[in-house]
C-alpha cells in the first residue's frame, strides 16, 4: 500500500471516516438550527441540550419499555420534538415582538434546565446503548475495515439532510415555509396559519436534533453533557455555512467534519480548534458565510 | 357621508347582491399615532368601489385594518355578516377576502408557479390554471422564475392572479396601477372590468383618479385618515371641480 | 430585526442638566455606599468569599459596557477571564512575577485577544455577534483543554500571590482582601469614568441610532472596538485577580458556561443600568455559594433565573429600583 507523507493509509481512511461521522452529526445539528433560524430569527441555544434529550429519550425508550433502536429512531425525535413545540408556544412566542437576542438567553437558560434535570436524575456518568444487531459488525472495504454502524450514521445523515432539502425547496408546505421567512405578513393574509407554522417549524428543527441524539447514542457514551462542547462547534460551522442556509448547513457540516478528520491527521494539535480558524477566516473574506445572503 | 346601515340578518352567498362589506367606526393606530378615526362604508356585491385620496390619507391603511393587518383596530368590519373586527388576518382571508396588497407581496424567493399555488383556496369556483393563463398570458411564458426576477406589471399579474384561484369573491387592491407602464395600467384595467362582470366585488385603492373613474360605481374620498365625502360615479362629471380639489390635481 | 436590547433606565432624565446634576449626586452616593460595603464586608463575610464576589462584579461590569452600552452581547467573555487568569497563574508560577505585573501581564493578554476576536466579530451584529464570539470563546477553551502551558485538565494549581511590589506578603487573605477590594474600586471608577466621557456618550448614541451616529460622521465600528478591548481588558483584570485569590486558574473559567454566568449576572441586575451588574453578581455568587450542597440543582435553579429573568423580569433588580426611585443607577 502507498503512503501518503508517512501517514498509514488505515489511519487516513479511518480518521477520514471519523470525520465523515462527526460531520454527519454536525450537518444534521445545523440544518435544525438553519431550519429554526430562517423563520423564526433565533438561534436555539438549547439545540445541543435537546440532541442530548434524543439520545436519553432513545436509551429510556429501550431501558423502560424495551422499545428497539429503529422504533426510537421515530418516537424519540416525536416525542422531543413535541417537546420543542410546547416550549416555542409557552416560552418563545411571548418574546416574538423584542430583540432576538432575548430569545437566545432565553434558550441558554433552558439549555441549563435541561441539563440540570438529567444530570439530577442519571449524573454525569455515560449510560451504554448497544449497537443494533443488524448494524453490528464490520465491512472489509480491501483498503479499510468499515464499521457497519458507523456507515448507517453518515447514510442516515444523508437521507435526513436530503429529505429535509427536498421538503423545503420542492413541497407546497416548504413554499409556505419560504414565503412566510420572506414576509410572514402577506402568508397570513392568504389564510395560512402562521403561528402554527412556526411551532412546527420549530418541533421540527428539535426533532431533527433529537434524530441526531438517537444516531449518535450507541457510539458515544449517552451522558447529559454530550451536546454541551458539540453546540458551539455547530455555531461555528452555521456561521461559516451562512446563517440559516439550508445548502450552508449541510455542506458545511459534512465538509468542515471531513477537514477536522484530515486535520487529524497531518497536525493533531490543531484538530479541535480548526473549525474555529476556518471560521476567523470566512469572517474576514465573506461575513454573511459562504452561502449567506449579506447581512 | 349619510347612508342608512343595513345589517343583513343571515350570511348571504356571495352571489347575491345586497351589502358585502360595511365597515363603521373603524379607528386605527400605529402605535401611539391614531391614524384611522371613524371610517365608515359600504361596498355592495359586484361593485367596484374606490378610496381616492392623497399620498398618506390613510388609504392603504383603511384596507390593511379591513385585511387584519391593521392589529390595532377598533369600530365594526361586517363582510357578509360575520363581524370580523376581533379576527386574524388568516380568518378573514378565509372568509374569502383576496388581498392585493401595495407592494404587490410577491415572494421573491418562490418560483411564479409556487406564488401562484401558495394561496390556499377558500371557496369553490376559483379559477383553474388555464383560465388564469387566458387572462395573463405573460405569466405562462414566465412559470419557472423567480418572483424577484419579475417586473413591475407581471408582480402586478402575479399578485391579482393568484387571488383568483382562490375563489375569493372580494378583493381588497392597493394601487394596482402605481409605477406600471400606460399600457400596463390598461391592461389591468380591463382585467379589473372582466372580474366585475364575473360578479367580483372589489375595493380599489387609487390615485390614479381617470384609471378609477373608467372602472367604479362609486368612491370614497380619503382624508387624514378620515372618509370626508362620498361619490357616485354617475355624480363625477358633476362634481370635478370637487374632487380635484380634494386630490389637489 | 432590532439589533440593541433596550435601555431599562428613564432616559427622559437625561439631557436636564438638573437631572443630570442630581443623577451624579445619587451616584456619588452609591460609590460611597459601595467603599463603605467594601470596607466593613470582611467583618461580616468570608474574604474569600468577598473576593469572589468582587471579581465577579468587576467581570459583570465590564461585560455591561459592552451590552448595556455599546449594545453587543458577548457570548464570549469567558475567553477573557479565564485567558487573562491563566496568563496570571503563568506568571507568578512560572516566572514568578509579583501580583502587579502578573495581573497586569493578564489584562495586556486579555486587551490582545479583545483586539483579535474584537476586530473579526465587530462587523456582525445581533445574534450574529454572540455566536461569533461565543465560537471563539470555545477556540480558547479547546485550546486551554489541550495545551501543556495551561495544563489541561487540571489547570493551574497552587499559583502563588507573591509579594506585592516584592514588599507586602500577600499569603494571608486578610492582606489580599485589600489590594483585591482597591482593584475593585479602581475598576467601577474607571467604567464610570468611560461611560460618563464623550466617548460614552458616543456609544449611547450608537446604541440608540447606529445609522444616525453613522451618517454624522463617528467611525462607529472603531468606537465598538475600542468598547471591545476596553471590556474584555477589564475582564481580564478581573480574571486575574480571581486567579490569586483561589491560587486557581481553570477550565471552568475559560467555559461557555462562565460566559453564561456573567450574561446572567448582568440580566439580573438590569442590563444597561450602570451598577445593576454589581448586584447581579452578589446574587449569582450567593446562589452558588449557598446552594452549592444541592449539586446540579444549582444548574436548574439559575437556569429557571435565567427564564424567569427574560420573560418577565427584563429590567433587572437595579432597572426595577431606579424606575422606583425616579433616577438612572
Amino acid at each position: 500500500m502507498f503512503e501518503l507523507l508517512g501517514i498509514p493509509p488505515q489511519a487516513l481512511f479511518g480518521q477520514v471516516l471519523l470525520g465523515l461521522i462527526n460531520g454527519a452529526f454536525y450537518a444534521v445539528l445545523s440544518l435544525g438550527l438553519a431550519v429554526i433560524f430562517g423563520l423564526l430569527n433565533i438561534i436555539n441555544f438549547a439545540h445541543g441540550a435537546l440532541y442530548m434529550m434524543g439520545a436519553f429519550v432513545a436509551w429510556m425508550l429501550l431501558t423502560y419499555l424495551g422499545i428497539p433502536f429503529w422504533a426510537a429512531l421515530v418516537v424519540s425525535p416525536l416525542i422531543v420534538g413535541g417537546i420543542g413545540m410546547v416550549i416555542e408556544r409557552t416560552l418563545l412566542r411571548p418574546l416574538h415582538e423584542l430583540d432576538h437576542l432575548y430569545s437566545l438567553l432565553l434558550t441558554f437558560g433552558l439549555t441549563l434546565v435541561i441539563a440540570g434535570l438529567f444530570q439530577n436524575f442519571y449524573g454525569v456518568s455515560g449510560k451504554p446503548y448497544p449497537i443494533p444487531a443488524a448494524l453490528t459488525g464490520v465491512i472489509n472495504l480491501g483498503f479499510m475495515f468499515l464499521p457497519i454502524y458507523r456507515a448507517f450514521i453518515i447514510v442516515m445523515a444523508v437521507i435526513v439532510c436530503f429529505g429535509t432539502w427536498f421538503l423545503i425547496e420542492k413541497t407546497r408546505l416548504g413554499s409556505y415555509l419560504r414565503a412566510a421567512t420572506e414576509n410572514p405578513e402577506m402568508v397570513s393574509a392568504f389564510g395560512i396559519n402562521v403561528p402554527m407554522l412556526i411551532t412546527l417549524t420549530y418541533g421540527f428543527g428539535v426533532a431533527l436534533a433529537a434524530f441526531a441524539g438517537v444516531l449518535a447514542a450507541p457510539v458515544y457514551s449517552v451522558n447529559p453533557v454530550m451536546g454541551n462542547d458539540l453546540i458551539i462547534v455547530v455555531f461555528a460551522v452555521i456561521v461559516i455555512g451562512g446563517m440559516g442556509s439550508i445548502i450552508g448547513a449541510i455542506l458545511g457540516g459534512f465538509s468542515l467534519g471531513l477537514v477536522e478528520g484530515l486535520t487529524k491527521v497531518f497536525y493533531p494539535e490543531a484538530s479541535t480548534t480548526i473549525i474555529f480558524v476556518i471560521m476567523a477566516l470566512v469572517l474576514l473574506l465573506k461575513p454573511s458565510g459562504i452561502f449567506g445572503r449579506e447581512v | 357621508m349619510t347612508h342608512t346601515t343595513e345589517h343583513p340578518g343571515t350570511i348571504a352567498p356571495a352571489s347575491q347582491s345586497g351589502t358585502m362589506l360595511e365597515v363603521s367606526g373603524l379607528n386605527g393606530w400605529y402605535g401611539e399615532s391614531h391614524v384611522l378615526h371613524d371610517v365608515s362604508l359600504r361596498v355592495d356585491a359586484g361593485e367596484v368601489v374606490t378610496l381616492l385620496g392623497r399620498n398618506g390619507a390613510g388609504k392603504t391603511t383603511t384596507l390593511k385594518a379591513i385585511m387584519g393587518l391593521l392589529k390595532n383596530r377598533s369600530g365594526s368590519i361586517r363582510f357578509q355578516g360575520s363581524e370580523l373586527i376581533d379576527a386574524p388576518a388568516r380568518t378573514i382571508a378565509k372568509m374569502g377576502v383576496g388581498y392585493v396588497p401595495d407592494d404587490r407581496g410577491i415572494f421573491g424567493s418562490l418560483s411564479v408557479m409556487e406564488n401562484l399555488l401558495l394561496p390556499p383556496k377558500v371557496a369553490e369556483g376559483g379559477f383553474e390554471l388555464p383560465a388564469i393563463y387566458e387572462l395573463f398570458p405573460n405569466l405562462k411564458e414566465r412559470l419557472d422564475s423567480y418572483g424577484n426576477k419579475l417586473s413591475g406589471g407581471e408582480q402586478q399579474m402575479l399578485s391579482i392572479a393568484r387571488i383568483l384561484r382562490t375563489g375569493a369573491r372580494f378583493m381588497l387592491m392597493d394601487e394596482p396601477t402605481e409605477g406600471l407602464a400606460p399600457v400596463i395600467i390598461h391592461q389591468i384595467g380591463r382585467t379589473v372590468r372582466r372580474l366585475k362582470k364575473a360578479g367580483f366585488t372589489i375595493l380599489l385603492v387609487e390615485q390614479n383618479f381617470h384609471f378609477a373613474r373608467e372602472l367604479a360605481d362609486r368612491h370614497y374620498i380619503v382624508q387624514e385618515g378620515r372618509v370626508i365625502d362620498e361619490i357616485r360615479n354617475d355624480e363625477v362629471t358633476d362634481n370635478l371641480g370637487k374632487i380635484q380639489g380634494y386630490l389637489g390635481i | 430585526m432590532s439589533h440593541h436590547i433596550e435601555p431599562t433606565t428613564p432616559t427622559q432624565l437625561q439631557g436636564k442638566t438638573g437631572g443630570r446634576r442630581r443623577t451624579a449626586r445619587h451616584h456619588m452616593f452609591v460609590f460611597a455606599l459601595i467603599a463603605a460595603l467594601v470596607v466593613i464586608a470582611p467583618q461580616f463575610l468570608y474574604p474569600v468569599f468577598v473576593m469572589k464576589f468582587l471579581c465577579f462584579a468587576l467581570f459583570a461590569m465590564a461585560f455591561n459596557l459592552m451590552l448595556g452600552f455599546g449594545g453587543l452581547l458577548s457570548f464570549g467573555h469567558a475567553a477573557f477571564f479565564g485567558g487573562a487568569a491563566y496568563a496570571t497563574g503563568h506568571a507568578a508560577k512560572v516566572w514568578g512575577w509579583p501580583p502587579e505585573l502578573a495581573i497586569g501581564f493578564a489584562v495586556l493578554v486579555a486587551a490582545v485577544m479583545g483586539a483579535v476576536f474584537g476586530f473579526l466579530a465587530i462587523k456582525s451584529r445581533g445574534i450574529y455577534f454572540a455566536m461569533i464570539t461565543l465560537a471563539f470563546a470555545q477556540m480558547v477553551y479547546f485550546y486551554a483543554l489541550q495545551s501543556p502551558i495551561t495544563g489541561g485538565e487540571d489547570g493551574l494549581q497552587s499559583i502563588p500571590r507573591n509579594s506585592l511590589f516584592g514588599l507586602v506578603d500577600l499569603s494571608s487573605d486578610r492582606v489580599f482582601y485589600w489590594l483585591v477590594a482597591a482593584i475593585f474600586m479602581a475598576g467601577i471608577f474607571f467604567v464610570y469614568r468611560v461611560i460618563h466621557s464623550p466617548f460614552g456618550e458616543v456609544l449611547k448614541g450608537i446604541r440608540e441610532n447606529e445609522q444616525r451616529m453613522i451618517s454624522l460622521g463617528y467611525q462607529v465600528q472603531r468606537y465598538k472596538l475600542v468598547t471591545f478591548i476596553i471590556s474584555a481588558a477589564l475582564s481580564g483584570l478581573a480574571g486575574g485577580t480571581k486567579a490569586l485569590v483561589f491560587h486557581l486558574a481553570s477550565l471552568v473559567d475559560v467555559h461557555w458556561t462562565m460566559s453564561g454566568e456573567v450574561v446572567l449576572m448582568t440580566l439580573i441586575g438590569g442590563l444597561g443600568s450602570i451598577f445593576g451588574p454589581i448586584v447581579g453578581a452578589g446574587v449569582v455568587v450567593a446562589m452558588q455559594n449557598y446552594l452549592a450542597d444541592l449539586g446540579s440543582l444549582v444548574l436548574i435553579i439559575q437556569g429557571m433565573v435565567f427564564i424567569v429573568c427574560v420573560l418577565v423580569f427584563r429590567e433587572g433588580i437595579v432597572g426595577v429600583l431606579a424606575k422606583w426611585l425616579k433616577t438612572r443607577l
